[in-house]
């Protein structure tokens, strides 16, 4: 019994040491694994666990404002409730919308396009489903919101437009981000977040965007947030102070929609600044802003009219006429004419077996440049430009700045084109004949200007010579962006004189072809040269059967052109405008530029130019 | 022998204080201390809801401790097999209530306090265990036929815990047996076949077991596989361990229990959030407090004069061994999320009355280490 007892004694101890061995073992085991996981793997569970508690959640930056001249807000950011959903919140993204639209209208394509979106986007990513919420759409999607998971309502801000229509083109508007948008920009992935889409929204939008902030904030398991921990504010957008005088520019736009389809240009000839720059038909920058549907959009896009193309700088017409002055002055600087050489206009001119007619069948006798251009005699033109050439009449065309873009402030500007020998035979593979150069030099066949580039042409002849460029934004914030001087081109300022003279002529003569459209206030008075730019040849077989212009089909006529300054005694405003297929320059786009010409130098916005930043800076105070 | 045996077992209460361990008591008190300051964090720097309940939980438990430590052995070795048939009832009632009820119960709701029968089983079961083996021979022990009751002593309840299912405790029940028979001098070549048996039949339990234990099962051996499913607790516990380095992030700025990445950090998960806050030194300082109070228990079996205190003080100490290792084990990424307390400090009344309970009966056999049980 005892022997039985102290054997059992002798394997419990033996074994509970084992036992105890064991265990110690296991014990230092944990000691060690914790050991591991503290020191060793310490940092990298440091920073996942800063990872984890840390979100950081960008914060969008205010988008700078644009002001007119004199201060006046053409793109301003309005309180914008928005509402967005975390479709990984969702059961049923269907469900859950039909749900949210008993609550707050949302118009079908915005589902629709949510739904499109969800598929796409990563799924913890906030779809913006409505925004512009009214306060009682607020309220009462505030008192709803604990029934719709993954619903939230953002206070944000929302670009708007005053001027609507009127600054549509030059301002331009904003839209969401497209694949093709993105950059390294991480603010571009906000939900909502928009960029500039076309104008000055769009080539200024680096300034205008301003930089995002960040807020970095605790979240619990779920995601949800507990408190902020720290932020970085966001930094607003440069606000960017446009040359534009908003009222003048509505005016024109006004006037334009006289017309079916017409754009104008008001500038300062001797700064480049522009003060309006219009084109009709418009459309209203706010529509997209809030998301424009589908159908509003296609209808808009397939206007025949083409109301999203700002014509003052992309339409390219044969400028007409109105560029009787560079082949003037490419005679008279080359010296191929002088002031009293004289040609006579028997109504046509021969050219080898090629017949050109002038626009007055019956001509207009003997002809000088300067009542050439007054009357706007083709005859003498054509006979000018045998000798001159081509190729120096593109040059001096280049020269006061048509053929060319000028990093303009809106991307959307178009070179327009002053055809050469070389650009002919580089382009059909033939060679230039002579007969082109004499429809050249009425502003016909190849050449194409932009109204934009009629007015820089046209400052350019009556600013004494200087290569002015236009611009639209001057400045960024305080910092001024254009300059103050302009390079003198090497013409001969007389030659310059008998331009003027013989524009001054074309309105306030009662021969010249603009006479009726003359301004009468004797402070006022207009120089200018009309234009009418054929799109389509009447030929013989056409006068033949009496067909006249007003008999063609619209898309046929001519365009009306008419390029101006004011006033003539010390030119400041130059004023171009092209009315499509308007008829005659004389009759309808010379009363047009009238009508723009007083009312710049009523408003005479150059006046304000001084005042420019310090204007407004008192608005923004 | 009569006259030993009253000679021992006549202390009186007093005396009876004053032979008992008060160091043992002090480390688990000391435990119990760490426990409620971890609750006291996990609420945020509240007493409410845990810290305060656990404290007067534990006032309750170290009552019972000490009336369980008073009680003479011998009556806890005489009821050792009625406590075992109660304990055995009181899971079949759970099983029933657990059929008829809503899905699986593992508790009995008595009103005042939620009753959890197979943590009073441990302790029954190696109760049971020791009480068999007190007198056993030699010859005994080598008989095969000797050894089928404690076999089915040990599977009759894990087979009505795993029905629960509650593989966590059933695995603790067998390990707690087998220590038991171990210690008791079963022959050795069973141990061995018994283990050989074990591992060629887990795949017949991989078949048994259910689908949210198997899927436990493969997270724990690929936690990345799903790392915000099942394996998330796990990474989340590491990432909270590992961020607390040496000296913690301070007591109250565990940021990953505070900002509730952490799961269960009340109970299961408390040493996670007790190790993050207070770093290497606040868990190796656990570590060592649970290694002392096992290093008691050896020391109080080694000091019993009989058998059935050695057993039942070796199997108690290896149950609260198993809790400790499979809770840190777990909540370290070493074993699979098995769901077990930290005795002592884990929120959660039944755990803590049990492991008072069985402390006391440590105690016990402690003060009463001469006692002589057979009459």
């Amino acid at each position: 019994m005892l022997n039985n007892e102290e054997k059992r004694m002798k394997t419990f101890s033996r074994r509970a040491f084992v036992l105890g061995v064991a265990q110690a073992a296991l014990i230092s085991g944990l000691g060690l694994r914790l050991a591991w996981l503290q020191l060793a793997e310490g940092s990298k569970y440091k920073m996942l666990a800063e990872k984890n508690r840390i979100n950081t959640k960008m914060l969008a930056p205010s988008r700078g404002k644009i002001v007119d001249r004199f201060g006046v807000p053409l793109a301003v950011n309005n309180q914008n409730f928005r509402v967005l959903l975390v479709p990984e919140q969702v059961d049923d993204i269907e469900i859950s919308l039909k749900e949210l639209s008993k609550i707050v209208p949302i118009p079908d394509y915005k589902i629709e396009a949510v739904i499109e979106k969800a598929k796409k986007s990563p799924s913890f990513l906030p779809i913006e489903v409505t925004d512009g919420l009214s306060w009682d759409d607020v309220s009462k999607l505030e008192v709803n919101i604990i029934d719709l998971a993954g619903v939230s309502i953002e206070e944000g801000e929302k670009r708007h437009y005053p001027f609507n229509n009127a600054t549509g083109h030059v301002v331009g508007y904003v839209g969401s981000v497209s694949q093709a948008d993105m950059t390294d920009d991480p603010v571009l992935k906000m939900p909502g977040f928009k960029i500039g889409k076309t104008g000055i929204e769009k080539s200024f939008d680096q300034m205008l965007r301003g930089k995002a902030g960040d807020s970095q904030f605790e979240v619990n398991v779920r995601g949800r947030e507990v408190r902020e921990l720290n932020q970085n504010k966001s930094a607003a957008g440069e606000r960017i102070s446009l040359s534009i005088d908003a009222e003048l520019q509505r005016f024109c736009q006004q006037r334009l929609s006289l017309y079916k389809s017409a754009s104008a240009v008001i500038m300062d000839a001797h700064t480049g600044a522009i003060y309006a720059l219009a084109s009709y038909p418009a459309f209203d920058p706010n529509l997209f802003v809030g998301g424009i549907s589908h159908g509003e959009y296609q209808e808009l896009l397939h206007n025949p009219l083409y109301p999203f193309n700002n014509k003052a700088v992309t339409g390219q017409y044969p400028p007409g006429s109105t560029f009787k002055m560079i082949t003037a002055m490419a005679a008279l600087e080359g010296g191929f004419t002088n002031s009293s050489k004289r040609v006579k206009c028997e109504g046509r001119f021969e050219y080898g077996n090629d017949r050109f007619h002038c626009w007055k069948l019956s001509g207009h006798g003997s002809m000088n440049v300067v009542s050439a251009l007054m009357r706007s005699c083709d005859t003498y033109f054509y006979e000018l430009s045998v000798e001159v050439g081509i190729d120096n009449i593109s040059k001096m065309a280049e020269k006061f700045g048509l053929g060319q873009k000028y990093n303009f402030d809106l991307p959307e500007e178009r070179a327009g084109l002053m055809p050469t020998k070389a650009w002919k035979e580089k382009k059909y593979g033939k060679f230039w004949r002579p007969g082109e150069t004499i429809v050249s030099s009425i502003g016909q066949g190849f050449l194409l200007a932009t109204p934009l580039q009629l007015g820089v042409m046209t400052s350019r002849l009556v600013n004494g010579g200087y290569a002015v460029k236009p611009w639209l934004a001057g400045y960024e914030g305080s910092k001024k962006l254009f300059p103050d001087t302009w390079p003198k081109m090497d013409v001969k300022d007389s030659n310059l004189s008998l331009m003027k003279r013989g524009m001054v002529d074309a309105v306030n003569n009662e021969d010249g072809t603009a006479f009726k459209a003359r301004i009468e206030e004797p402070d006022m008075l207009m120089g200018g040269k009309t234009g009418t730019a054929q799109v389509k040849r009447i030929n013989r077989a056409d006068y033949a059967q009496g067909i006249m212009n007003e008999d063609l089909e619209w898309k046929f006529r001519h365009h009306a052109l008419f390029v101006g300054y004011a006033p003539i005694a010390n030119p400041r405003y130059v004023c171009s405008v092209v009315v499509e297929h308007g008829g005659g320059g004389s009759a309808v786009a010379a009363p047009l530029a009238k009508d723009l010409l007083i009312e710049t130098q009523k408003r005479n916005p150059a006046a304000a130019d001084i005042k420019f930043s310090q204007a407004m800076n008192e608005k923004a105070a | 022998m009569f006259q030993d045996m009253r000679l021992n077992t006549d202390q009186n209460l007093f005396q009876k204080f004053f032979s008992m361990s008060w160091g043992l008591l002090f480390l688990i008190t000391l435990m119990a201390c760490i426990g409620f300051v971890a609750l006291y964090s996990a609420a945020d720097g509240n007493l409410d809801p845990w810290a305060s309940r656990q404290m007067s939980r534990f006032a309750v438990g170290i009552i019972a401790l000490l009336i369980v430590a008073a009680i003479n052995i011998k009556w806890w070795f005489r009821l050792s097999y009625p406590i075992y048939i109660l304990g055995f009832i009181l899971l079949i009632i759970v099983e029933i209530m657990g059929f008829t009820g809503m899905g699986a119960q593992r508790w009995i709701n008595l009103g005042f306090i939620q009753l959890q029968p197979s943590e009073f089983m441990k302790i029954a079961v190696v109760m049971a265990l020791a009480r068999y083996f007190h007198a056993a021979s030699e010859q005994d022990l080598c008989a095969l036929k000797f050894l089928i009751p404690p076999f089915l002593l040990i599977a009759l309840p894990v087979g009505l815990v795993l029905l629960q299912p509650d593989l966590g405790t059933s695995l603790m029940i067998v390990m707690a047996g087998i220590t038991v028979i171990f210690l008791a001098g079963a022959p050795l070549w069973l141990f061995f076949l018994g283990g050989g048996t074990a591992l060629a039949s887990l795949p017949v339990a991989w078949y048994f077991m259910h689908d949210y234990q198997k899927k436990r099962v493969m997270t724990f051996l690929n936690p990345e596989s799903d790392p915000l499913g099942s394996g998330y607790h796990i990474t989340q516990s590491k990432i909270a361990l590992g961020s607390g380095g040496i000296e913690g992030k301070g007591f109250l700025e565990g940021t990953q229990s505070r900002l509730n990445f952490l799961p269960e950090k009340q109970t299961d998960f408390i040493f996670t959030l007790w190790a993050e806050e207070w770093g290497l030194f606040g868990g190796l300082f656990l570590l060592g407090v649970a290694t002392l109070i096992l290093a008691y228990g050896f020391w109080i079996a080694a000091k019993c004069r009989h058998n059935f205190g050695r057993l039942l003080v070796m199997g108690l100490t290896t149950n609260f061994f198993l809790y400790v290792f499979i809770n840190i084990a777990m909540v370290m990424g070493l074993i699979p999320v098995v769901g077990a307390p930290l005795p002592l400090v884990s929120y959660g009344g039944t755990s803590m009355l049990a492991v008072l309970i069985a402390f006391g009966l440590i105690l016990s056999s402690q003060i009463h280490r001469d006692s002589k049980l057979l009459s």
